[in-house]
């Protein structure tokens, strides 16, 4: 079998900060009401985290859960870890109505780094970036497409969907031309 | 003859020689110039023509309201027409060129409007060319257009690049002056986050060029402390070149960033768009000085008062040796002043008031300035420069008391707040007597969400004119937002500005008051389009009473300017002409952009490659090695088809069309919509949904469903599969996936919010092929890993397994009416997988075909397409779907709507095929005509064509169309209309072309 390959097999852009596709990463929607018997187990087997606030992302090593709508989460796990997290949720939430679905091949995501990151994004999206709170994540639009985001380490994670992969390297990309900085 | 001083110019740095062109003429300016200082520098006052009688056109103003001097900048890709020489900052190597003339600027044959001015008075246009009717579209709409317009519009593709960029603040300020940066010190000073925007590159307003004093100091100092306090102030942003160009519901206001204007090509973006939301906005944006009707206002050399203090103290620059001023108010003293502090002449002040008094005139006195009192100008002399000017009294109808020579006329009559931002969101605007100007009602601002006001206006643009009043009034329309927003101000002493002792004004819009027709057709209130005194009363007396219907009439403030310096005179002539209250008159409307935006700030990064989001399926980038042909599906490309070299497209879709039914044809299907619903009332959910039952589908097993709206109207389509007890896996159309995702969840969340159901669009999780054709059993075969024989996997089931080492889960269904697998992989194993296919298949002739050979396949089976048989006008009946629709089931979405008496109608358009009797193509859009005409005289239908084609299998045009009681018709000979005339004949037949039976694809 194929090894998986991401949208745009690593591209890299450097510019005022760097641009970088990362991935394939595994990623799985679970929806759930908040008080469905089972979430946070399943979330703790899956992702290794707690339930995530309102607008937050719990991240733990290099798994995550963030919070989509107020009755969707995201799992954030290595690309091979998806099948064993989704029989753990399974699991977990058995006789509970919720939906997991493995998404992972549905998302393009980047690392958006450097001191300016967000000066790149504030170009793209109606975000107030000085009222972005630790550990909240964004879902918002890049420019014409959907994108989420959030602030990890000395940069932003950006997810957006597969096919518009190439749209929205080419935005960060070019946003982050030298010279054009916004401050 | 207008030059640059020896001494002076605060803005310039005379070690900094910079060389630019004028229609060609090479010329010499300083860093810090504007266009318009350096080619008054340079002795070039004519700049322009105007627009109608194409009369000779000199700068006036310094700043964005000047009317008149536009120019073409640059050249090639970087041309841009009516750029202000006011505004644009003098770069090295910049070109400038004229507009609006022909053959040259010195020398213009539309000058001969001028002549014939008495024969193109107000309305003209309206009045000459309404008849004959058909002569406007085709002899006098291009006549005019070929003489209208000022710049050219560029032919090259911009080179340069743009950007948008979003900001938040608690307050906006927008003005860089004294009362801007005073109203951002305060309100920074209290910890709000703070965003100053100043249009032009420096700060600091008028107050340095009229001399005042702050706190003891130039007012020059005090910005300068003002901006480096600003500065070190963490949550204070701080734009020069930004201009606020709208503002707009909620607290939104864009602002155009000139960037690079004036270091073009140097990389960065020309211009920013900044898109703001902003929690309150400060108007801090000065006053626009009014000119004086009086006849040959228009005259180069005739400039506004205050403009020609700021080409003197700014840059050095002199309009002339000798300068009159004509004023109304104490103000103009400031440039008699001035002139005379730089060494040049004042022959006279020739103020309209009887008995001017106060600090200013005082002063002018005891300087020696000969000052005319109670007189006006009868009427300026010269051609493309002033000669002289003739005095008169004010009160009188403009007999000549005096002839004064003079190579420029200075004017001021008086000055009226910028209440464009304060107005874009309905502020409403006071008139006040006293200033005769409007200004803005506090009373009556623009509100907010929450009611509160969302603009204050501070400083000169609330009608505090003098620096004294604009301080004190910066501080408390400061303290007021603060309080707005639930902050304090800090306690810190306020700065003073002296106060100087100003007489009143005296309103004068018409000079001498009693002038003659003829003296009052010289009297310019609209440079740009050339609108006279004498038109606005014209149209008053032919019952213009609407300052708006006025202003259509006789275009006066239509121009760029957007009537800056035009429309209060233009209104108060109107008034006098209805004898009619100023006030009572009103204003026209004011509308964004304050100053024009150029179209490539608007664009922003939307151009080239990310003009438009390109979706791309994860065999995208094989189906441009292979040379595919693509056709955009939504933001999708989708492969059309695969031309070989030689062939048309039209030969690669009948070879991937005849290659498909006899071989292997291998279709990128990955667009189609894959919508995953799950939940225990999953099943009655999608029996609401589809018009067909979809909650007793065996799990395994697929199932073809229809959507409806609530109209009952067909809305989408696709193949149904049961993948668990709780969970169905829905395909929709390419279009249709985030639309029919939508529409689920505005079900689910707002109608039936206690159904336990989840819904997630999966589409671009998966890869998806149809492996299609006779030999389609035998690359998965080949390939192996997973039963794929009609027992193990019989037509209509699906089965999830592994073929050549990908995970997969393969659909029996067929789109085509072969043997079809559509076989769904991991979206990241996709281009993997389609290439092997391609591998394994070759023995058994693989090609991949596009969208058309899919749609000429399905036409062959009589399959419809959504959008092509239906265009939201069809109920599935129409389509003879009512096999599709369940008889049992107590409601479906649209079941209501189907039932109302024209939808279930016998004499509904209803599908059938058609087969042309010489076996030709019938037309894309054609109709099948019917007898008669209906009361538009147009020829009567009966029915029309929804998919036509020639089928490569068939080897004749085949055709699916609605027609009138279609399906009890069969057999008869009907007549198509074409796009050429005449008509083709058509035998009206069974949709369904090819294999009937359905016995290829259930093999």
């Amino acid at each position: 079998m194929s090894e998986p390959k991401s949208a745009l097999g690593g591209a890299v852009s450097e510019g005022f900060v760097t641009i970088r596709e990362i991935g394939p990463v595994g990623m799985i929607t679970l929806r759930a009401k908040p008080d469905a018997a089972g979430l946070a187990k399943a979330v703790k087997a899956a992702a290794g985290t707690g339930l995530p606030e309102v607008r937050r992302i719990v991240t733990e090593g290099d798994r995550a859960c963030g919070w989509m709508s107020p009755d969707e989460y995201l799992l954030v796990l290595p690309y091979a870890a998806v099948g064993g997290a989704l029989e753990a949720v399974g699991k977990a939430m058995a006789g509970s109505h919720h939906l997991a679905v493995d998404v992972s091949d549905a998302r393009a995501v980047f690392r958006v780094e450097g001191a300016k990151a967000e000066q790149v994004l504030a170009k793209l999206s109606p975000v107030d970036f000085g009222a972005l709170a630790t550990g909240e994540l964004r879902r918002t639009r890049a420019a014409q497409v959907a994108a989420a985001f959030w602030k990890d380490g000395d940069g932003f994670t950006v997810v957006c969907f597969r096919s518009v992969a190439r749209y929205v390297f080419d935005l960060l990309a070019t946003g982050a031309k030298p010279g054009s900085e916004l401050g | 003859m207008s030059t640059r001083l020896a001494k002076g110019g605060r803005l310039i740095d005379r070690s900094a020689a910079l060389d630019f062109t004028f229609n060609g003429k090479r010329m010499k300016g300083f860093a810090g110039d504007t266009l318009g200082a350096a080619l008054l520098a340079n002795d070039q006052m004519l700049v322009g023509r105007s627009f109608k009688y194409h009369r000779p056109r000199g700068i006036v103003a310094a700043g964005p309201e000047e009317p008149n001097a536009l120019v073409n900048l640059g050249s090639g890709a970087r041309l841009e027409p009516n750029q202000r020489v006011t505004i644009t900052e003098l770069f090295d190597g910049l070109e400038a060129t004229s507009q609006n003339h022909w053959p040259s600027l010195e020398f213009d044959v539309g000058v001969v409007n001028n002549y014939a001015a008495r024969f193109l008075p107000a309305g003209f246009y309206y009045k000459t060319f309404i008849h004959p009717r058909p002569f406007w579209k085709h002899v006098f709409e291009p006549v005019i257009r070929q003489s209208a317009g000022l710049g050219k519009a560029p032919k090259d593709r911009d080179a340069d690049r743009y950007e948008q960029a979003y900001a938040f603040c608690d307050l906006l300020v927008v003005g860089g002056g004294i009362a801007g940066l005073q109203a951002a010190l305060v309100a920074g000073r209290a910890g709000a986050r703070v965003l100053l925007l100043e249009q032009a590159a420096h700060w600091g307003g008028r107050a340095p060029v009229d001399g005042d004093v702050i706190d003891g100091k130039p007012a020059g100092e005090w910005v300068d402390e003002a901006v480096a306090a600003l500065e070190g102030m963490e949550n204070v942003t701080l734009r020069a070149r930004c201009m606020a160009a709208g503002v707009y519901d909620h607290g939104y206001v864009l602002a155009d960033e000139k960037v690079a204007d004036h270091t073009p090509g140097d990389g960065r973006p020309k211009h920013r768009l900044w898109r703001i939301r902003a929690g309150k906005i400060l108007t801090a944006t000065g006053a626009i000085e009014r000119p004086l009707s009086f006849a040959g206002n228009d005259i180069p050399g005739v400039m506004l008062a205050a403009s020609v203090r700021d080409y003197v103290v700014n840059w050095a620059v002199s309009p002339g040796d000798r300068t009159v001023v004509v004023t109304n108010n104490d103000d103009g003293y400031r440039t008699a002043i001035a002139l005379r502090e730089a060494g040049l002449a004042v022959p006279a002040i020739v103020d309209a008031r009887s008995a001017p008094a106060g600090a200013l005139v005082e002063k002018a006195r005891a300087l020696g300035l000969r000052i005319e009192a109670g007189r006006g100008i009868a009427k300026v002399k010269g051609g493309k420069r002033v000669t002289s000017v003739a005095i008169c009294l004010q009160a009188g109808e403009g007999a000549v008391i005096d002839e004064i020579a003079c190579d420029a006329v200075a004017m001021s009559g008086g000055w009226s707040p910028v209440v464009h931002l304060w107005s874009h969101c309905g502020g409403k605007l006071t008139w006040d007597r006293v200033q005769a100007c409007f200004r803005p009602d506090p009373g009556r601002a623009p509100l907010n969400h929450d009611g509160g006001a969302m603009v204050y206006a501070a400083g000169a643009s609330n009608g505090e004119m003098t620096a004294a009043a604009a301080l004190a009034d910066a501080t408390e329309q400061a303290g007021a937002v603060l309080a707005a927003l639930g902050m304090k101000p800090k306690r810190a002493k306020a700065p003073v500005a002296e106060a100087v002792a100003e007489g009143p004004m005296e309103a004068v819009w018409i000079m001498p008051q009693g002038a003659s027709v003829e003296l009052k057709s010289k009297m310019w209130l609209d440079y740009q389009n050339d609108v006279k005194v004498s038109d606005v009363q014209l149209a008053a007396r032919e019952g213009y009473e609407s300052v708006e219907h006025t202003k259509r009439y006789t275009t006066l403030g239509m121009a760029t300017d957007q009537g800056k310096l035009s429309n209060i005179n233009g209104l108060a002539v109107l008034a006098g002409a209805l004898n009619a209250d100023i006030p009572q008159v009103g204003t026209t409307t004011f509308r964004p952009p304050y100053v024009p935006v150029t179209l490539g700030a608007l664009a922003g990064e939307a151009r080239g490659e990310i003009f438009q989001p390109l979706r791309r399926t994860p065999m995208h980038d094989w189906h441009e090695r292979n040379g595919a042909y693509f056709e955009p599906v939504g933001l999708w490309r989708r492969p059309y088809c695969f031309p070989r070299a030689g062939e048309t497209h039209e030969q690669a879709v009948h070879r991937e069309v005849v290659n498909t039914r006899e071989r292997l044809g291998l279709l990128d299907a990955s667009t189609l919509g894959k919508i995953i619903v799950k939940g225990p009332d999953a099943g009655r959910f999608l029996d609401m949904l589809y018009t067909g039952v979809m909650s007793t589908l065996p799990v395994g097993k697929c199932r073809y469903g229809l959507m409806c709206n609530e109209q009952g109207f067909l809305s989408d389509d696709g193949v149904v599969a049961r993948i668990d007890e709780e969970t169905w896996l829905c395909h929709t159309t390419s279009g249709g996936a985030d639309r029919i995702h939508a529409w689920m969840e505005d079900w689910l969340q707002c109608e039936w919010w206690d159904w336990q159901v989840f819904t997630a669009n999966v589409t671009e999780q998966y890869a998806q092929v149809a492996v299609v054709g006779p030999n389609a059993r035998k690359v998965l075969e080949k390939l192996g890993g997973m039963d794929v024989s009609k027992e193990a996997l019989p037509f209509m089931t699906w089965a999830d397994g592994t073929l050549g080492g990908f995970p997969c889960r393969v659909y029996r269904i067929s789109f085509s009416g072969e043997l079809s697998y559509e076989i769904a992989v991991p979206a990241s194993h996709g281009a993997a997988f389609w290439e092997a296919l391609h591998a394994a298949g070759a023995e058994f002739g693989a090609m991949p075909y596009g969208t058309e050979a899919l749609h000429i396949m399905r036409a062959e089976k009589g399959f419809i397409m959504i959008g092509d048989e239906t265009d939201g006008t069809v109920i599935p009946q129409d389509l003879n779907l009512d096999w599709a629709i369940s008889k049992k089931k107590a409601d479906y979405l649209g079941k209501r709507g189907q039932a109302r008496n024209f939808l279930a109608s016998a004499d509904r358009w209803k599908l059938v095929g058609f087969e042309t009797l010489d076996g030709s193509v019938i037309p894309d859009g054609s109709y099948v005509v019917a007898p008669g005409v209906n009361a538009n005289g147009q020829g009567n239908t009966q029915g029309r064509v929804t998919s036509t084609y020639y089928s490569p299998t068939l080897k004749k045009g085949i055709a699916m169309g609605l027609l009138l009681r279609g399906p009890s018709r069969m057999g008869e000979v009907v007549e198509f209309n074409t796009v050429t005339g005449g008509t083709v004949k058509a035998r009206v037949v069974d949709p369904v072309f090819y294999d009937k039976d359905g016995e290829k694809q259930n093999v």
